[in-house]
């Protein structure tokens, strides 16, 4: 049966080892065939994570599919995967992610392309792990691995500042991590256990419990990115090939957010409700200040970057708007909508930030040029795209029916049980987004065509057209139907609201 | 201890090896007279068997036992039959790495292979010291080779000055070793660390004064062999003016032989005042961290950056030690391990560039060696995130270790002071990395090598990756070793 294999393994080392693999196709005549290889070890990985999902048992909020091997016994690490509710989505998305990657870099990529192909899928079966790993050194090494690909990616297949804006990437999220570790070590000279279903199960005390909140705060609020720690995304948003934007967007900041419901909230619960005004506080930073940030940028991918800011402000404040909802209503009812509405929200935006990103992308790849000013008037010359665009900005802009209401409202829904102002406040993400998002799209796509360029554009390529064609039909699916999803969800959720009301002291 | 009336044959078993490498040494010496400049190949196959025996002779002596001989002064245990065997390996690649780089600047003669040998040797001895005179023995053996091997490039007026700079720095540092260590022989009459170990127990207020002016001298003469901060004036410099091969054989095994220094003097025979001794290392590691990492990031040279890079990795492995409890001790042991093998990789990825009046020892050097050779970039990628303590590589465990066992005994923000050096470190690394990978070549000619040379300088780096993935073997047997 499937449940006898190690799906979680084959998931993490297929695409590693297949990227070993296209390293050995690096000259440049075998380019066709390192990427036809890329291709295969990507749809096969995606086809290794679906699986996972019809074998998923909706009803448990146990870990599933797990996996438990010794790995280094002198300290009590282990080789410990196993998916839950949060993560099984997660996964899906990063496999699937990482398809459209290497597709949407097919002929795009001329420099060294076996390398750069090879990097996305490494970087693939590392981020898989990090959504499995249930050991926190395991989660730690992996979380840390990452940034090898990632680095590479940005300085070798960047822009201009490249090399600037990866150093600048790596030490920011490495200078958030080693705290996260010393926390990770704290706890486990406290505890004999580096396992993350221990140390949520650990007591601990006030003091304690807030030092190791911070710690996982800068190393998650880094990844995010929150205010005030989240000024290197735009630059290596800006600089970042297509490709390494749109996993950065779609998977990368996710992995701050999973953090936070993976370790922050049920190891540290205490602490988590005494310092939810911070998180409170900087979420709406996030989302009100950001969105005004965004409203002024004139470059399109620095716009986007801005804006994922803004709505992964979305996720951490539905992550602890919890703790206002008791208090205010005097029940946990609403709370699994806030924390839904946040997981719902980090799935949609991987699609919708991938996306937009691709969009730029693909006029990027016509034009050399990611200033909104260049543009104008594109939908005369490229209506496929131009639809394809539009339809991705109404989700952005949180329009119903796609998957950027869904998420956003559920979490404005569950705030207004906490409190109006914060609620207010939040909401007015839907003015903003749509003001900065649709701006955007308006000085790009209508009006008359702005210069010889524009007139010479010509519209999306069948490859083009499957990459954007399938994400379409993801936001739309997730926005019309997102029962599917939340019912994946609601076990785990209610398991993780239960840790978090159990206090540790 | 021994009286002059009751005479008895010692115990040769235990120190076979080092018997064996003195001999084999002493037949290479007498052999190389005979052999002619074109044929020192043969030399050099001669250093390598010695070895490769060397390591057969301690792997098939080790008992797992502690055995005490020559009158308690010598003794095998199981964290010297380790730390000697790693020597063997590390001076083996450091002596395959060399060739080249030997050959083109007329070096590769058997005062090279000799003096590393009797190095070894050295090094042999002070890590089976069980008695204050056989761990200066020891040290002394050791140093004087080094000193001579800095200066056997004799027309090159950087390697003279690294040379006398070494010496007098070095013998300074001797004195003031064996000044502490006479003034711990004088209060507690002893020279064996054991006898003294048990000494201090009993000694009184007056008497540990003395004692603890002692033990700060013998740390000042210790630190200096590590590099630690304030005594590591020396090490950039010799790193710097020494020919590479040689700044490749200082930088790697002898750095094993310092930790196991610093075991037998410090843990062994100190170990009662554990508690003094701990502030003073813990000044010592965090200056050592942080002028380690902050003074490498301004380094135009290499070398320099690299020596820089070692101070920096000298007060990691000083955080073991100073935490004072076996799996500290354990985790330094890794740490040292760990270290002398990046180091002997990191070097030999300099000798590798290097050629015929050429010596890349500059950081422009690196530029574009990704297209060059990308195979070798990926290596040196390997090489540099495991000192920056990047996972998956080794150098990421070896600080795991460290910082468990300093966090383990309350010294919380010790463990945060290091986690903040390391990310500055971190940059340093990065900027090796960013010109290999990022930038173009300006040097296009291809790498001369031999396939000997490849083979193991991959197979250096990715053992440091195997370990990164499969750290728990070698940490059990450090945690074994110190039992």
């Amino acid at each position: 049966m499937l449940a006898d294999l190690p799906l979680l393994s084959l998931v993490i080392w297929t695409p590693i080892i297949g990227g070993l693999l296209v390293l050995f196709f690096s000259k440049d005549e075998q380019a066709p065939l390192a990427r036809i290889i890329a291709l295969a070890v990507s749809v096969l990985t995606f086809l290794l994570t679906i699986p996972l999902w019809i074998g998923f048992d909706n009803s448990t909020y146990q870990m599933q599919f797990v996996e438990y091997a010794s790995w280094i016994p002198a300290f009590n690490i282990n080789y410990h995967l196993g998916i839950d509710g949060i993560s099984m989505p997660l996964i899906l998305l990063t496999a699937f992610s990482t398809v459209l990657v290497v597709i949407a870099g097919w002929e795009v990529i001329k420099y060294r392309p076996a390398q750069y192909m090879a990097a996305f899928l490494i970087m693939n079966g590392l981020m898989i792990g990090v959504f499995c790993a249930l050991d926190s050194i395991l989660f730690y090494v992996l979380w840390e691995a990452m940034l090898i690909p990632m680095f590479l990616i940005i300085g070798i297949w960047g822009g201009e500042q490249r090399v600037y804006a990866t150093i600048k990437f790596f030490l920011y999220t490495f200078l958030g991590s080693v705290f996260m570790l010393v926390a990770l070590i704290y706890m486990y000279t406290q505890s004999g256990s580096f396992g993350i279903l221990d140390m949520q199960n650990m007591p601990l005390g006030m003091t304690e419990q807030i030092l190791i909140f911070l710690a996982f705060l800068i190393a998650f609020a880094v990844k995010v990115p929150m205010w005030p720690v989240h000024t290197w995304l735009p630059d290596a948003h800006v600089e970042a090939p297509t490709g390494g934007s749109v996993i950065l967007a779609a998977i990368m900041l996710k992995m701050g957010t999973y953090g936070f419901v993976r370790f922050s909230l049920p190891i540290t619960p205490d602490a988590s409700q005494q310092l939810d005004w911070l998180m409170i506080t900087l979420s709406l930073i996030a989302v009100v200040y950001i969105a005004f940030v965004a409203l002024v940028q004139k470059d399109m991918k620095k716009l986007i970057a801005y804006s994922s800011i803004a709505h992964m402000g979305f996720v951490t404040l539905g992550f602890f708007i919890i703790f206002a909802i008791v208090e205010n209503t005097g029940s946990t009812q609403g709370m699994a909508m806030a924390i839904e509405g946040a997981l719902v929200q980090m799935i949609s935006h991987g699609f919708i930030s991938g996306a937009m990103f691709l969009c730029v992308g693909v006029m990027y790849d016509r034009m050399h040029s990611r200033q909104i000013s260049d543009y104008g008037g594109v939908a005369n010359t490229m209506p496929i795209f131009a639809s394809f665009l539009v339809l991705f900005a109404m989700a952005n802009a949180g329009l119903p029916g796609t998957s950027g209401f869904v998420g956003e409202f559920m979490v404005i829904l569950a705030a207004f049980k906490a409190n109006f102002w914060i609620a207010f406040l939040a909401a007015t993400t839907l003015i903003f987004g749509a003001a900065y998002t649709l701006w955007m799209v308006k000085r790009v796509l209508f009006g008359e065509v702005a210069n010889d360029n524009v007139a010479a554009l010509k519209d999306v390529n069948k490859r083009e057209f499957f990459v954007l064609g399938v994400l379409a039909v993801a936001v739309l699916a997730l926005g019309l139907w997102p029962a599917p999803l939340l019912d994946v969800m609601h076990a785990t959720v209610d398991h993780l609201i239960e840790q978090v009301m159990h206090s540790k002291l | 201890m021994m009286t002059p009336s009751s005479f008895e044959i010692p115990n040769f078993l235990p120190a076979v090896p080092e018997i064996f490498v003195l001999a084999a040494t002493c037949v290479i010496l007498l052999a190389d007279l005979y052999i002619r400049d074109d044929k020192k190949v043969i030399t050099y196959l001669m250093s390598l068997a010695t070895l490769v025996g060397a390591a057969v002779l301690t792997i098939t002596l080790h008992t797992g036992e502690t055995v005490l001989t020559f009158s308690g002064s010598f003794v095998s245990d199981p964290m010297g039959d380790v730390l000697k065997v790693f020597v063997y390996l590390v001076t083996a690649a450091v002596f395959v790495y060399s060739r080249n780089y030997l050959i083109a600047r007329n070096l590769f003669k058997g005062e090279f292979f000799t003096l590393g040998l009797f190095g070894v040797l050295g090094m042999m001895v002070l890590i089976s010291a069980q008695n204050m005179l056989t761990l200066y023995l020891g040290l002394e053996l050791l140093s004087l080779c080094m000193y001579a091997m800095v200066a056997l490039q004799r027309d090159s007026i950087n390697a003279t000055e690294a040379a006398m700079k070494y010496f007098i720095l070095g013998a300074l540092a001797s004195g003031m070793l064996l000044y502490g260590m006479s003034l711990i022989y004088g209060i507690t009459g002893s020279l064996d660390l054991a006898e003294i170990n048990a000494a201090i127990k009993s000694l009184d207020d007056s008497k540990m004064m003395v004692a603890s002016l002692g033990m700060v001298l013998v740390i000042v003469g210790m630190a200096f062999k590590l590099g630690a901060v304030p005594f590591h004036m020396w090490l950039p410099d010799v790193y710097h003016g020494a020919p590479t091969a040689i700044t490749l054989y200082i930088s790697a095994a002898p750095k094993i032989a310092a930790f196991a220094m610093v075991m037998r003097l410090l843990v062994e025979g100190l170990g009662d005042m554990h508690v003094q001794w701990q502030e003073i290392l813990i000044i010592m590691a965090v200056l050592s961290m942080a002028v380690g990492n902050i003074i490498a990031i301004a380094q135009a040279n290499i070398k320099r950056m690299l020596a820089y890079s070692t101070i920096s990795h000298v007060g990691f492995l000083l955080l073991g030690i100073l935490a004072g409890t076996a799996a500290g001790y354990s985790s330094a042991m890794f740490y040292t391990i760990t270290y002398a093998l990046m180091a002997a990789g990191g070097f030999g990825m300099i000798l590798l560039l290097s050629r015929s009046g050429f010596e890349a020892d500059r950081l422009e050097d690196f530029k574009g060696l990704s297209e060059r050779s990308p195979w070798f970039a990926f290596m040196m990628l390997i090489l540099m995130f495991s000192m920056a303590g990047v996972p998956p590589t080794v150098g990421f465990y070896a600080k795991l270790a460290v910082l468990q066992s300093v966090i383990d005994v309350g010294l919380v923000w010790l463990a945060v002071v290091g986690v903040i050096f390391s990310i500055i470190g971190v940059f340093y690394y990065l900027r090796i990395i960013k010109l290999m990978y990022f930038d173009k070549p300006v040097d296009t000619a291809p790498l001369e090598t031999t396939a000997d040379m490849r083979i193991i300088l991959s197979a250096n780096a990715l053992g440091i990756l195997y370990l990164g993935l499969m750290p728990g073997s070698l940490l059990a047997l450090c945690v074994a070793a110190i039992g």
